[in-house]
């Protein structure tokens, strides 16, 4: 048994060395998200109620499919960090903890990847 | 260890629920609804660029009461979302801090969301 108080432990340790990168990242994603969600918003429930062929012709605008891949890459990596946080502050095992953290970096990965290679397509007029 | 015996502050249901902590916490819950929805979005690309067939397919979803019910949740989450991050901007700016201003800017935020919610349905419904 050590006579060391937990505080004593922990003082001399330093920081973690890192939190910044993650911390500055979400704060950078939200600006840019701030213009293009709004932007986004308006189209989106214009755009759900629209024919086929008027969607893929907004799309196929340079500046909408420009947005659009911005608005994507923005909101995923933006969603990847906060859930990251939400699963630090609540799951509790290492296990399944380190688990749920690369399944959630995959799946943002992976869906993120496909929206942005599906406005391509359509853009391309594949 | 030192600390087992240390006293446990008080569980969350003890708290008298307050505007502050209400929004922190809606915060959070929309940030997880609003990334599982980008799933959603996702899919709706996909299905774009999966041509007319599976993009009417997937509109007669959209277009039911559920598809809309979801729809209105997302873009009610967004703008809540959006609403609270720009406060929460504003918070890592060092300002409007004390307790007052804190009161203050939230109402802004739910009177905002409220209003924006509300907005982009009417004019959505118009322009239709």
């Amino acid at each position: 048994m050590s006579l060391r108080t937990p505080l004593h432990r922990v003082r001399g340790l330093g920081s973690a060395k890192e939190g910044t990168q993650h911390w500055w990242a979400q704060r950078l994603t939200a600006i840019a998200l701030v213009p293009l969600t709004v932007w986004f918003i308006y189209s989106l429930v214009v755009m759900t109620t629209m024919e086929y062929a008027t969607v893929t012709a907004w799309m196929q605008s340079p500046i909408v499919s420009t947005l659009l891949i911005l608005f994507i890459f923005s909101l995923f990596y933006h969603a990847q960090l906060g859930m990251q946080v939400v699963i630090e502050d609540y799951v509790d095992s290492e296990t399944l903890k380190f688990g749920s953290i690369i399944l959630l970096n995959f799946v943002m990965l992976f869906a993120g990847l496909a929206s942005v290679i599906a406005v391509l397509k359509v853009f391309l007029g594949l | 260890m030192a600390t087992d015996n240390r006293p446990l502050s008080p569980h969350l249901q003890i708290y008298k629920p307050q505007l502050t902590s209400i929004l922190s916490i809606t915060h959070r819950g929309t940030g997880v609804f609003l990334s599982i929805s980008a799933l959603f979005l996702c899919c709706w690309l996909l299905a774009i660029a999966n041509g007319p067939d599976v993009y009417a397919n997937l509109q007669t979803y959209i277009t039911a009461w559920y598809g809309q019910v979801i729809l209105f949740a997302c873009v009610f989450s967004l703008y809540f979302h959006l609403c609270n991050g720009i406060r929460h901007l504003i918070w890592d700016m060092g300002l409007g801090l004390d307790i007052k201003t804190t009161y203050i800017s939230g109402y802004i935020v739910v009177a905002a969301t409220v209003l924006l919610t509300v907005a982009t349905w009417c004019i959505a419904g118009v322009s239709v």
